[in-house]
């Protein structure tokens, strides 16, 4: 064959916009005026959770912790805009100080569910075979202990603190989590491009966090923003019973059942916290389901 | 069974074996107590020569994709032997495994899902780069510029990903990748059936253009014969499971020793009115059957025109040997037999 | 001559999208008569399917039909109300999809589905409809028709289920049937067998066929006549013979010989045509063709060429036409797709 003239033959293609996934995620994230609304809420409860003391050092706001029995259920004053409770204590600045439990909580839980079930499920999901039953069946034995006795176990063995708290409620969770990224992980490895990688020599490990981690990532994120309100819900729940934080520490669920000694009285006492305690977890499920719409079309074309 | 040896041809043939598949078998158990097994690969075996392209047709189902996995080490053999220059890849596990890998790449058939949609071109070619350790800093970013340029792309954009790229754009992506490692033998899993057909020529002369430039030995996997024969040095032929025949590119149409290939080339419309009028195709009976309980003696029987059922064909599998031309192997009672009869009856091209 | 089946004039369908209007169909006009086949071919984008969408009334949103007639027997399609599109589908054309599996609901019964295909409209009484199920299937070639009837799609090979959406296509005896890429999905060897019923049908039943396709030995297989789309326009129209022995327009030259042919032995290279198909949206100005043609001249990147009558029956869209391409020049297409410097660079690279 007489050797072709060999030029170089550039390919002239008009320049797309050149947008990287992440960036075209939170374009269409910001389209989304009810996830947006939740994210700015969420910003604003995270900056009242950090600078919470400083005002209470400035004296903007009441100490949360400062009783004062003679003025017991005061009625909303500009001392205290939303009144006091049964103690006498801020109701204001309670609530506020409350987000700080809440989103510690939230925040926490979700990296030990990241940590326990994202590995479980990526080493299940990669390697496969005896590895994964071995994990999986792990996984169901656990998923079968029903979650508030293992928490009241848990509590009553340890006593509870916030530690104890964190570590019960994180230890329950991860399992959704780990069946997540494990089908994720089970589809994606087919895919070429993951034998494309071990093709150019990449070990398991590089395997696992370099292609299958990042491209599970999306549904990662959505899932543990899910998980937040979650965990605060339970939180509140067990703070509620009285097995959660201790006292006097603030957290909505034992404002909530403070308040309930008098809901009837002062229906406020309850609908105050109850109502932080919705509109925080609400802001997250919207952020969730925002982010799910913004990440899924991620495979375009 | 043994290949029966293929005694020196007229051409080339001097070039040293580069690749030796020897009886390779690959079965994936189905899922159940039942304990049964796709039998994908079933007995396979041939030989590449160094700077030849072997070409590998087969419909769905044939298990010519698994065959390339097997062959790149991507899936563990279930039996048989892999020899490349010389040492058993199905026996090799670690580094030496990765040694071997540099030599042997693997071109895949959807541009969409074989590049990490979360990297960027920069970073997929860098990767094998990376893995061995063969470039750093400058000298990294200067090889990643040059294999864009060589595979026709534009090199500075390294920093672009994946979706920002059309079907052939990619597939010249995964060809540089592919390339990066300097390799001798590469297997091109369907690499152009994804791509518009204005898009297949190009890549098509640039994996030529490339052989020629590096002395690349291809493994050239498609289930488009007439892409296969335009490319290819030599034509393996797989049903179910198995090689039916292997012939030089020119034997293989002008005299087919096994009916399936008689079959699978009188089904190919060719951009020509004229003969398209005359072209009968060959009919084949039924559909292909499964390959988790394949047909007992000639797997092609069920389907074959010129099947003695019952009677041989069903009882006694043929083994893969020599027949036609020197150098064509065909695994038939019977080879040769329909070519000779449908050349004279629907006047399909003789000779 | 009678009048034509079906008559397009001037079509233009678009998208409206946030990146702007998506010129899908740009303006085509072309005829069926009665009994054709006709190939319209192109890559993906040309605007080949959906021509097919537009003529029955099919185009999904954000598209729409902006300007045009679709002549059915002289009644417009474009104009019809609902219901009378959905009298005029299935009934008077029918349409044949890529991949069955989609088109079939795979929780109904084969049987089932022909037989609510033909009570849908009223040519056929219950009774008839009924009766005609196994007919139809057996026409079709599918094997054991009456007891395959009662299977579900799934227990269907790909090959049987595009039979199944054929039968279901013919069972009201449609005037016109559109097949876009029907055999894409398919094996050679099946693919060989629906062609072989198509060209059967098309001579028994005397009904008229579109074929879409992108495959030019399919037209060549199946096809009289044969329709080339580029960039939602139509650039080449005639009959078959001569498109395939004198093309006119580049692009129809070089998609006839960037395919290997399976029964010529000779190793010539592959013409492979420059660059990627246009942006529907950011069209370039003049010949919609000349960024990527190897023959064109200063006029083609202003003006757009109108299509002009070139021999009896045939026209293209050209201001050069093949006919005046010079032999050396028509050998520049097989140009080499390697920088040899950067391969040489890459070798001295990986030797040191």
């Amino acid at each position: 064959m007489a050797a072709a003239a060999v030029s170089l033959e550039q390919i002239d293609w008009e320049n797309p916009e050149q947008i990287g996934l992440w960036q075209d995620a939170w374009l269409r994230f910001r389209r989304n005026p009810i996830a947006v609304g939740g994210l700015v809420f969420v910003i604003l409860l995270a900056l009242d959770a950090l600078f919470a003391p400083l005002l209470v050092n400035f004296h903007v706001i009441a100490d949360p912790l400062k009783q004062n029995p003679a003025d017991s259920y005061a009625g909303p004053s500009l001392q205290h805009l939303l009144g006091t409770d049964y103690l006498g204590r801020d109701l204001l600045s309670r609530t506020m100080f409350g987000a700080r439990i809440s989103l510690t909580i939230g925040l926490t839980v979700q990296a030990i569910y990241l940590v326990v079930g994202g590995t479980i499920g990526l080493i299940a999901g990669y390697f496969g075979g005896r590895t994964d039953n071995l994990l999986m069946r792990f996984v169901d034995i656990w998923y079968a202990f029903p979650d508030l006795l293992f928490i009241l176990v848990v509590v009553s063995v340890f006593q509870p603190s916030l530690f104890v708290i964190f570590g019960a409620i994180g230890l329950i969770g991860w399992v959704d989590l780990s069946r997540l990224i494990r089908g994720q992980v089970l589809s994606l490895k087919e895919k070429e491009f993951v034998e494309g990688a071990r093709a150019a020599g990449s070990g398991p490990s590089k395997i696992i966090l370099r292609h299958l981690l990042p491209n599970t990532l999306g549904p990662i994120i959505v899932s543990l923003t899910f998980g937040i309100p979650r965990a605060i819900f339970l939180e509140a729940t067990l703070s509620y019973l009285g097995v959660g934080i201790p006292p006097p520490t603030p957290s909505w669920g034992i404002m909530i059942s403070d308040g309930n000694q008098a809901i009837f009285a002062y229906p406020h006492q309850v609908l105050v916290p109850a109502l932080a305690l919705a509109v925080t977890m609400l802001s997250f499920s919207f952020i969730g389901d925002g982010l799910r719409d913004a990440i899924d079309p991620r495979m375009r074309r | 069974m043994k290949v029966a040896e293929a005694p020196p041809s007229t051409e080339r043939r001097v070039d040293p074996v580069i690749l030796r598949v020897d009886n390779v078998y690959k079965h994936f158990p189905v899922g159940g107590l039942g304990g049964g097994a796709v039998r994908a690969v079933d007995g396979v075996s041939f030989e590449i020569r160094r700077g030849e392209t072997l070409g590998l047709v087969g419909e769905s189902g044939s298990g010519k994709s698994t065959l390339g996995r097997v062959i790149t080490a991507l899936h563990p053999a279930s039996g048989g032997h892999v020899f490349f220059e010389g040492k058993d890849v199905t026996k090799l596990r670690g580094g030496k495994l990765r040694q071997i890998r540099r030599q042997l790449q693997i071109i895949f058939q959807d541009p969409f899902a074989s590049l990490d949609p979360r990297m960027t071109v920069g970073e997929i070619i860098a990767e094998p780069l990376d893995n061995y350790g063969l470039a750093r800093g400058r000298q990294r970013q200067l090889r990643i510029q040059e294999l864009l340029r060589v595979v026709g792309l534009n090199p500075n954009f390294t920093n672009r990903y994946p979706h920002e790229f059309s079907g052939g754009q990619r597939q010249r992506i995964g060809i540089a990748k592919a390339l990066a490692l300097n390799p001798s033998l590469i297997v091109c899993d369907e690499p152009v059936s994804a791509l518009d057909v204005s898009i297949q020529a190009q890549i098509i002369n640039l994996l030529q253009d490339l052989q020629r430039e590096f002395n690349l030995t291809y493994l050239f996997i498609a289930h488009d014969l007439a892409v296969v024969r335009h490319i290819s040095n030599r034509i393996a032929v797989m049903y179910l499971g198995k090689i039916v025949e292997i012939a030089d590119r020119l034997d293989i149409y002008d005299r087919p020793q096994h009916p399936y290939t008689s079959a699978l080339l009188s089904s190919i419309p060719v951009p020509d009115p004229r003969r398209e009028a005359n072209r009968e195709p060959i009919p084949l009976k039924g559909e292909i059957p499964s390959p988790v309980n394949p047909p007992s003696g000639c797997r092609f029987h069920t389907r074959c025109p010129i099947a003695r059922v019952p009677g041989v064909c069903s009882e006694i599998e043929p083994p893969l040997v020599a027949h036609g031309r020197p150098g064509q192997v065909a695994a038939c009672h019977f080879a040769g037999e329909l070519s000779a009869r449908s050349a004279t009856e629907a006047g399909l091209p003789s000779a | 001559m009678a009048a034509p089946l079906l008559r397009v004039e001037d079509l233009r369908t678009q998208f409206f999208t946030s990146r702007g209007i998506v010129h899908a169909v740009d303006g085509i006009s072309f005829n069926v008569n009665r009994g054709e086949t006709v190939g319209i071919v192109g890559e993906s984008g040309s605007g080949k399917t959906m021509t097919a969408f537009s003529i029955l009334r099919l185009v999904p949103d954000p598209g729409r039909i902006v300007s045009g007639r679709i002549l059915f027997k002289d009644q417009d399609v474009v104009q019809m109300n609902d219901d009378d599109v959905r009298e005029f589908r299935g009934n008077d054309v029918a349409m044949i999809f890529q991949d069955p599996m989609t088109s079939l609901n795979p929780v109904t019964k084969v049987g089932t589905q022909i037989d609510e295909a033909m009570t849908a409209h009223e040519r056929f009484s219950k009774k008839e409809a009924q009766a005609r199920i196994i007919p139809l299937l057996q026409q079709v070639r599918i094997p054991e028709a009456a007891r395959r009837a009662q299977d579900y799609p799934h227990q269907f090979s790909g090959g049987m289920r595009q039979r199944a959406m054929i039968a279901m296509g013919l069972s009201n005896e449609p005037e016109l049937l559109i097949a876009d890429e029907p055999t894409t999905a398919l094996d050679v060897t099946v693919q060989a067998q629906i062609i072989q019923l198509l060209k059967q049908l098309n001579r028994d039943v005397g009904a008229a066929i579109i074929l879409i396709t992108h495959n030019m030995a399919l037209v060549a297989s199946l096809c009289q006549r044969i329709i080339v789309m580029y960039a939602g326009r139509i650039v080449e129209e005639g009959p078959v013979e001569q498109i395939f022995d004198s093309p006119q327009h580049p692009y129809t030259w070089s998609l006839l010989r960037s395919v290997p042919r399976v029964d010529v032995a000779r190793a010539e290279r592959l013409v492979s045509i420059k660059g990627l198909p246009p942006d529907l949206v950011r069209l370039p100005p003049g010949c919609k063709f000349h960024p990527r043609c190897r023959f064109k001249i200063e006029k083609c990147e202003r003006e757009e060429p109108p299509l002009e009558e070139v021999a009896p029956n045939q026209v293209a869209r050209c201001w050069v036409m093949m006919r005046n391409v010079a032999q050396e020049q028509r050998e520049e297409t097989k140009a080499g797709e390697v920088s040899r410097e950067a391969a040489t660079e890459l070798k001295q690279a990986g030797s040191g």
